[in-house]
């Protein structure tokens, strides 16, 4: 397959004299058709006369694989291998390309890729594939119901043709209203496992294109020295010894005092340059706290009254069944800020067009967000913004922030110029950890009551922490009644049957900027639930398996969150564990999807623990390509432990302790053994993957770790702030 | 200064500052950018080259330091472990972002070299210094036994 990857690539090629049809839908939503001259349609698949299908991909490749999945979808409706089949991406449309869970915004984030697009664009290549065929039927003189379209030939009645033979007379037929889609029955490559990614070739010989690679022809690097504490602004600076490097431009101050950019010929240029300047900050408003003083006040807030009564129970009536409880289960847990650190550091360009116009290239996971902050920035109308969506070298959340962020110092950094070159802008590895946006910290105490038998009597669960929610676009759909769900998801709605369950809420300030992170909320709720489960169940003597099952009864959640429990717990010989080996298990709901996980390790806290194993299963309905949901998981387990096991970003008078990856080390190869998932099959509407085998990875760790060590309390994170050593 | 490199087989001249990181060069320069910036500190391993078909982080080799090197990236590598390499990255799927790929390769290529059969603790011991924020490690250790099965055949 190629990628075009060319700088106006990007449907423009659909200009072409060529005859093609296109099949997508109108502004309304209606299924439409037409050829290349009507552009009052955003398409979803593209056929060209020389018979080449081509994918239009709302939704960015961070490394998910929506872009497989999108075009395994069209491919199976249309009839297609995946061989037969390209993709493109799309360009910033958000009436069109939304994400039809977001409302008018085109994006990708929550795990929805799928989810959202999986009638969407089977419509369009169903639409496709009829209209083709009613083409061939009318032209052969055939029924259409003797036609199909079996490996990208149009067959039946004795007569085959190539898909392109019909493209022409397609595009003149009226798109039907409601496509047959395929029954499941049908499916050759929806759930099909021997189904590969489109993008291994390019991304295993380095010919993939990411935003970093792009060289515009006179293009500048732009990089910006921002201010050591979160909030300061420029009051001057001497590039005297910036002068000194063959090829600094020049500096300039961002309008917004934010920060000085430094312009040069080339990125070393840039980098040299820019640790040669000397800013002056004025640091009156900036943050001062350290991280230990945000940690005193979330503990604080958590012995505090809370500010919210999240689910509306009756908190007397907890608390006096929690008086009244046999045994009380109490810990109290502290969550770090963590960064992102997406491989492939933030950068974006920007270019003016011959019309006026502006062109962001960009691995952009929300492309409206930039749209509309350009759009006012260049004070341009929508339609003048044109985005180039690129390959992203991972995202976990970063490349989304509500305000644009990188995107918008590009464009201001742009807006200083004369706007004859091309700017682009580059973050270190340095920038990303120091200057980021955080996963924010949070806290929880929780307090279990029991009866002599081990049964729950009430359940006190306190949350503080800073909300990512509120002040942001997001807040009238995140926030209600004062309640930002993102800080209590996966507790005030735990599908555990949990008698005289509170749950409350305190909103600390904002310590930095504060952006959602591969599972949101689920990050910590899913840790403080399933620590407190294994706990619960050692307190009531009850192997924690047996336990949470009894939580599990009364619906289809319970139900399919069970049934995941139980497959993990099977598939890992749980209760059996080699000599020398300690399981830990965790099971959590996020994103839709269900997700158990068995973690399997040697040695103990204090001489050094070992992952030797993960077992995962994973309920998300409909898997369109099992394979690429394996990887999610394993993926997301290991991004999941990774952390949990030793990264933290703390701050000392407000500035960021840790610069690189020596100080924020990354999970590497040897620090976990093989993991094994295994997905349930199912018939359900398909459901997030990109998320969901987070948060279930660090519970099932600590559960193993405390059982395999004498009196640890892992209250801190990451583990080894509670003395946890690994080998 | 004029600087001449020996990459892919090609001689370029080239106009670098000493201590110049060879890895801007190549990506800046000679816009071959399937080599990836990643930490800039030799604590990532996307940036990985050959030196002489060594494995060597290109963000902490500074230019003037390998001009008598034959220098290899990832456009360049053409030989049957790094085909063996790359076909079995395909066949499972060993990618996700991919932005640390080019490097994984580079380092896979080096250790088979070495050693055509690694064990998987050989394998983590060599492989551990190039990072994958995506955790693709698991289809790294698989895709490099069954890269040395292809070779074997
Ligand atoms: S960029 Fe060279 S090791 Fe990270
Ligand atoms: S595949 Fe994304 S960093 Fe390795």
């Amino acid at each position: 397959m190629t990628l075009n990857t060319s700088r106006r690539g990007f449907l423009k090629g659909a200009a072409a004299a060529t005859a093609v049809l296109l099949v997508g839908t109108r502004p309304d939503g209606a299924i439409a058709a037409a050829n290349a001259e009507n552009t009052a349609l955003n398409p979803f698949v593209k056929i060209n006369a020389d018979g080449r299908v081509t994918a239009i991909i709302k939704h960015f490749e961070k490394g998910q694989g929506p872009a497989t999945g999108l075009s395994t979808l069209i491919a199976e409706e249309l009839g297609l291998s995946m061989d037969q089949i390209d993709y493109e991406f799309a360009p910033s449309n958000p009436q069109v390309y939304n994400n039809l869970l977001f409302g008018p915004f085109q994006g990708t984030g929550g795990s929805t890729a799928m989810a959202n697009s999986f009638v969407q664009y089977r419509n369009a290549g169903a639409a496709a594939r009829e209209m083709l065929i009613q083409a061939a039927a009318q032209e052969w003189g055939v029924a259409s119901t003797d036609l199909s379209i079996e490996n990208g030939v149009i067959q039946g009645a004795g007569k085959s043709a190539s898909l392109g033979d019909f493209v022409a007379a397609a595009a003149q037929i009226e798109a039907p209203a409601e496509p047959r889609l395929k029954d499941p029955s049908e499916f050759r490559l929806i759930g099909n496992p021997d189904v590969r990614r489109l993008d291994s070739e390019i991304k295993g010989n380095g010919k993939a294109i990411y935003a970093m690679d792009l060289h515009l022809p006179n293009q500048m690097i732009a990089m910006i020295a921002r201010s050591p504490q979160k909030g300061g602004t420029v009051t001057g600076f001497d590039d005297t010894g910036s002068k000194d490097v063959k090829g600094f431009i020049r500096a300039a101050t961002l309008p917004t005092g934010a920060g000085v950019v430094v312009y040069a010929e080339n990125t070393w240029a840039a980098m040299q340059a820019r640790d040669a300047l000397d800013v002056s900050w004025d640091l009156s408003a900036a943050e001062t706290r350290s991280s230990d003083e945000i940690r005193d006040e979330i503990l604080a807030a958590l012995e505090a009254e809370p500010e919210y009564n999240v689910t509306k129970a009756d908190q007397a009536a907890t608390l006096s069944a929690i008086d009244d409880a046999a045994t009380v289960v109490e810990r109290t847990f502290y969550f770090p800020l963590l960064a992102h650190a997406p491989m492939e550091p933030l950068n974006c360009t920007i270019e003016a067009t011959a019309d006026g116009g502006i062109v962001l290239h960009d691995g952009s996971q929300m492309p409206t967000g930039p749209h509309m902050a350009l759009a006012q920035i260049f004070q341009l109308p929508m339609e003048k913004i044109q985005i180039n969506t690129l390959l992203a070298g991972g995202s976990f959340g970063r490349r989304a922030t509500p305000d644009a962020d990188y995107q918008v110092e590009a464009a201001l950094a742009f807006a200083l110029t004369d706007r004859s070159r091309p700017v682009k802008l580059v973050w270190s590895r340095e920038d990303d950890l120091r200057s980021g946006y955080y996963r924010p910290a949070f806290g929880h105490k929780v307090r279990v009551g029991l009866d002599s038998d081990g049964h729950i009597l009430g359940w006190d669960h306190r949350i503080a922490g800073q909300s990512i929610m509120k002040g942001t676009a997001f807040e009238a759909m995140m926030v209600h009644d004062g309640v930002d769900h993102s800080s209590v998801e996966g507790v005030s709605d735990t599908p555990y049957q949990i008698p005289g369950m509170f749950v409350g809420l305190t909103d600390t300030k904002k310590a930095t900027s504060t952006l959602w992170w591969r599972s949101v909320g689920h990050t910590h709720t899913a840790y403080a639930m399933e620590v407190m489960m294994d706990l619960a169940a050692e307190a009531a003597g009850v192997d924690p398996v047996e336990y949470r099952l009894r939580h599990l009864t009364g619906g289809k959640d319970q139900e399919r969150l069970a049934g995941v429990l139980k497959l993990a717990a099977e598939k890992a010989s749980w209760g059996a564990a080699p000599d020398g080996r300690t399981q830990g298990i965790a099971v959590h709901k996020s994103f839709g999807s269900y997700a158990a996980e068995v973690v399997e390790i040697s040695g103990n806290a204090e001489d050094g623990v070992k992952i030797e194993k993960v077992t995962c299963a994973v309920d998300c309905g409909l898997a369109v390509n099992p394979d690429v949901v394996k990887a999610q998981m394993e993926g997301g387990i290991g991004y999941g432990i990774g952390h949990v096991m030793r990264d933290q970003i703390t701050l000392t008078g407000g500035e960021v302790d840790q610069y690189n990856f020596p100080d924020y080390e990354p999970l590497r190869i040897g620090d976990i053994g093989a993991i094994d998932v295994h997905v349930v099959p199912s018939a359900e509407a398909p459901t997030g993957v990109g998320e969901p085998g987070t948060p279930p990875s660090a519970p099932a760790l600590a559960n193993a770790v405390a059982r395999a060590s004498t009196d640890l309390i892992l209250s801190d994170l990451p583990m080894t702030e509670s003395n946890v050593s690994f080998v | 200064m004029t600087i001449t490199l020996k990459l892919n087989g090609k001689t370029h001249d080239v106009e670098a500052e000493p201590g110049t990181p060879l890895l801007w060069v190549i990506r800046d320069e000679l816009k071959l950018t399937g080599t990836k910036f990643g930490c800039g500190v030799a604590s990532c391993g996307a940036c990985t080259v050959h030196l002489n078909g060594e494995p060597v982080r290109s963000c902490q080799t500074y230019v003037e330091d390998v001009e008598d090197a034959e220098i290899t990236t990832i456009e360049g590598i053409d030989n049957p472990i790094a085909k063996a390499v790359q076909q079995a990255w395909m066949e499972l799927d060993v990618v996700q972002c991919g932005y640390c790929q080019s490097g994984q390769v580079m380092s896979a290529v080096g250790l088979l070299s070495e050693n055509p059969k690694p064990s998987a603790e050989e394998i983590d011991e060599y492989m551990y210094g190039n990072a994958c924020r995506c955790a693709t490690y698991q289809r790294i250790r698989a895709g490099i036994q069954r890269a040395s099965e292809i070779m074997e055949a």
